[in-house]
């Protein structure tokens, strides 16, 4: 029955490091601002590189071309 | 109606048409081209009409060129590496955000910049190697995000965020749900083998857990009822303080002695609860500001006249604090002075609203005394300096002893008032059942007495304060009305005298109802008027000239401005004056006629058209909707008092506006309205002052709740207690009636976990009271408080939304 030992030690612990990498991301200013980083996980950043991709691709075609 | 691609505004005179978009005006067609040329276009696919007009910045941030400047507003410096922050008052969307942290597209000496939205700031990391901090500052003025640098800046304050309120709630948390967790078992099977063999390493565990629970979360609860008790206080501190210490020790006694499991899942649930009533009345509103002084209005340097006998004049940019008296100093058109001043150049045209609170710019010839806080209207200046920053008229008040003292320490909050008479009534409650059990069964008593102190921990009371609070001060915040912490909603409720300025409260500040008085102007002299008043930079005739019709606009044949005189112009054969009676009718001051004193003190506009006196525009001030309807319901259980910095010109209309009761007091200055607000807070009034400018100040710093009306809530209001927005103000009676509400909330709740309190003590002092009953008891109790508050304040707060809507 001393399993439960080893059970209960692994349950206290597993909780202790939620519990540090709480403490943790608290200490870093995470939770400073909570609104901006919810806005900033939207932006598309992807959007402008793929403008500057077709602008390469036609440059290239034209490149070809020639 | 064509709105602006870029800012949203409507397009009045100018439309500009480019890449098939329409421009209000070239600042926003500029930034167009600077972000669409970056590949930045996507600015405007995140929002509609993001964008905000770029401002003239010619020469205003010339004083990032000195190096003791930039080395101040600097957070990081290292050869290549510099750290700035910026507060920008005009990041208001999603697109500011995209835009701002995409900065290094536009400059490549930009490493990062990142947005704190709620505090409306950007901290940018760049390289000194390419780039300096004034051409940063010059970027983010040209897109339209002008950072906003004032002398506050100046102080280097270590940047202190307080998160020991999460560390503790943290701790709580985790120690609350691992308790829970372990004393499960022992809710059901008492006698059982199983649980026989692990009890005790289960017990002492939660021990464990508990103890930097009460040390460390609940430290606050002991040293709040010590400092209560040493002066003569019994705040609710006091019984759960006593109830925390009582379950810990009696806890820890039956787990020695083994008597039983102790309460420790009551302990940790309560300091959980508690804490997280404290946690959620601190709704602050980061980017609004409620405690500002002159300096984050003063500029952070100001241009210096240094003579040499070599080389003659040189400007120099000097921070202000080093400005000494004697120095001599150049203000530019719209600049504020930030010290006291003998004028020694130049046509000054002083606009003191800010100080006073008096509307109308005052002109000053040269020798005359100017004080810090002015904003020059017209031209260049020179003047010479008699006092430095820190001793000017202005920052005086600032030295009253109002400002040093804390106003949260002496306030009696309504929980405090009744945690008297619980505490008086829990201890004897117990002292006497405790007696009853000596005689009939001693070894009970010390059962029945700890038992007694811990059910009649006041959790619940405690709660339904913070809980309440906080959410009105949500409803609040989402009507426009932004309080500084939740104390004030209680103070607020006890107003019984309400004090408004004039100036800037009571009258709006943009606009100006003008109507003309004389003999009727014809159409040519119209026409000559408007083409005269275009060529003046005066804000009177600027909004003079906003209301006529601008057809028909004539070339002058001559022109003269006489400064704070007014001034001639002749077209063709027509000759007209505009300006002072005196001048306009060519008399000395002296020989006035009587009947126009009384116009004297109000704003006029005499015009005369070949040397023929015509009439005069009369400037008043506009009046904010409701004004009359304020104090109309304000009237009736309180005293309405107007106390104005102004001169009595407007006594008439205001009598004629504002019901019979309302005292009107003119003519009183910073100091005289705090003088007169503390005169009536001894006479046992509690006194709720509205105000608008710094000459407010120091009346709304002693008054018991200061509110500061607001045309834009992110320009600089003065230290206070709430930021009412102006466009809600006709909503104020609702707000004050809304507070009376939320006490009756509360009160309704005290008594609702006094029912629970006393269920509980039904148990404990018959002796019965058994941890599992504790544990049910005590979160059943906080969350049904909770409940309640929450319901409560969400009905009156959607009442107070149906209202608004049903006026509107």
């Amino acid at each position: 029955m001393s399993i439960i030992y080893v059970l209960l030690s692994i349950s206290v612990l597993v909780a202790i490091i939620f519990f540090i990498a709480f403490i943790i991301s608290v200490k870093r200013g995470q939770y400073d601002d909570t609104y901006t980083p919810s806005v900033r996980m939207l932006f598309e950043d992807e959007l402008v590189k793929e403008e500057t991709f077709h602008l390469e691709k036609k440059e290239n075609k034209i490149n070809s071309n020639n | 109606m064509i709105n602006c691609f870029h800012c949203g505004d409507t397009c009045l005179d100018t439309i500009i048409k480019h890449k098939e978009k329409v421009f209000c005006c070239h600042g926003c067609k500029t930034v167009f081209d600077i972000l669409n040329d970056s590949n930045l276009g996507y600015y405007y696919d995140l929002d509609t009409n993001p964008g905000i007009s770029p401002q003239e910045i010619e020469g205003k941030f010339d004083f990032l060129d000195n190096p003791a400047i930039v080395e101040k507003l600097l957070e990081f410096d290292n050869n290549t590496t510099q750290v700035v922050s910026f507060l920008i008052p005009s990041i208001h969307c999603s697109s500011c955000i995209w835009v701002l942290e995409n900065l290094n597209k536009l400059d490549k000496a930009v490493k990062t910049s990142q947005v704190n939205f709620p505090e409306k700031t950007v901290r940018i990391t760049f390289s000194s190697e390419n780039t300096t901090l004034k051409e940063l500052v010059l970027l983010l003025s040209r897109i339209g995000y002008e950072p906003y640098i004032s002398l506050e800046n100046s102080e280097k304050k270590e940047k202190h965020i307080d998160r020991s309120l999460i560390y503790k709630l943290g701790v709580a948390g985790f120690a609350f749900g691992n308790v829970m967790f372990l004393s499960f078992p022992e809710y059901f099977e008492v006698e059982e083998f199983w649980l026989d063999q692990f009890k005790n390493m289960f017990r002492w565990l939660m021990f464990t857990f508990s103890v930097p629970v009460v040390f460390y979360s609940g430290r606050d609860y002991f040293t709040s009822a010590y400092k209560g008790l040493r002066s003569g206080i019994l705040n609710i501190d006091v019984p759960i303080a006593i109830g925390i210490a009582v379950l810990f020790i009696r806890s820890t006694m039956e787990i020695i002695m083994d008597w039983g499991t102790g309460f420790f899942d009551s302990l940790t649930g309560l300091i959980f609860f508690l804490l997280l009533g404290k946690f959620f009345q601190q709704k602050t509103y980061s980017y609004l500001s409620f405690e500002r002084d002159y300096k984050s209005y003063f500029p952070i340097a100001v241009t210096r006249l240094l003579r040499n006998k070599k080389s003659g004049v040189r400007e120099e940019q000097a921070e202000v604090y080093k400005i000494q008296k004697g120095d001599r100093l150049l203000i530019r058109n719209n600049e504020l002075l930030p010290v006291d001043a003998i004028l020694i150049k130049g046509n000054a045209l002083i606009d003191y609203s800010f100080v006073t609170g008096e509307a109308e710019p005052v002109s000053k010839q040269s020798g005359d005394k100017l004080y810090a806080g002015g904003k020059q209207q017209n031209g260049v200046l020179e003047v010479e300096v008699l006092k430095p920053v820190e001793q000017s008229y202005l920052t005086q008040l600032w030295s009253n002893e109002v400002f040093s003292k804390d106003k949260t320490g002496i306030f009696q909050s309504l929980t405090d008032s009744i945690s008297k008479r619980f505490t008086v009534a829990v201890l004897s409650i117990a002292f006497l059942s405790t007696l009853f059990w000596m005689v009939v069964d001693p070894s009970k008593a010390f059962n029945v007495f700890t038992a007694v102190l811990i059910v009649a921990c006041p959790c619940a009371i405690a709660l339904a304060a913070p809980f309440t609070l906080g959410n009105m001060l949500r409803i609040f915040g989402s009507n426009k009305f932004y309080l500084k912490e939740a104390s004030i909603i209680e103070q607020m409720a006890k107003v019984d005298t309400v004090i408004f300025d004039k100036t800037g409260t009571l009258t709006t500040n943009r606009k100006n109802t003008i109507t003309y008085e004389g003999i009727e102007l014809t159409q040519i002299e119209r026409e000559l008027l408007t083409s005269t008043l275009r060529a003046s930079n005066h804000p009177l005739s600027r909004s003079l000239y906003a209301i006529l019709d601008k057809n028909n606009i004539q070339t002058l044949d001559e022109f003269k401005e006489e400064v704070g005189r007014g001034m001639s112009a002749s077209s063709k054969n027509a000759t007209i004056k505009v300006g002072s009676y005196a001048f306009v009718e060519n008399t000395s001051e002296k020989k006035q006629i009587k009947d126009t004193s009384e116009k004297q003190k109000k704003t006029t506009v005499h015009i005369s058209s070949n040397e023929q006196y015509k009439g005069c525009y009369v400037f008043e001030n506009e009046y904010r909707n409701g004004v009359s309807e304020i104090f109309e319901a304000l009237g009736k259980d309180t005293e309405v008092i107007v106390l104005s910095g102004d001169n009595d010109g407007e006594r008439q209309r205001l009598e004629n506006l504002l019901p019979s009761n309302t005292q009107l007091i003119f003519n009183q200055k910073p100091e005289d309205k705090l003088e007169f607000i503390s005169k009536q807070q001894q006479a046992g009034k509690t006194v709720m002052m509205i105000g608008d400018g710094l000459n407010d100040a120091g009346a709304l710093k002693q008054s018991d709740v200061g509110i500061v009306i607001s045309e834009n809530i992110n320009v600089f209001s003065p230290a206070c207690d709430g930021i009412l927005d102006a466009t809600v103000f006709k909503n104020l009676v609702r707000y004050i009636d809304l507070s009376h509400k939320g006490i009756k909330v509360i009160k309704w709740a005290f008594l609702l976990s006094l029912l629970y309190n006393l269920v509980g003590l039904s148990f404990a002092v018959t002796g019965h009271l058994k941890p599992v009953i504790a544990a049910i008891l005590m979160p059943l109790s906080s969350i049904s408080i909770v409940v309640f508050t929450t319901l409560a304040t969400q009905y009156i707060g959607r009442k107070l939304r149906m209202d608004i809507n049903k006026q509107s």
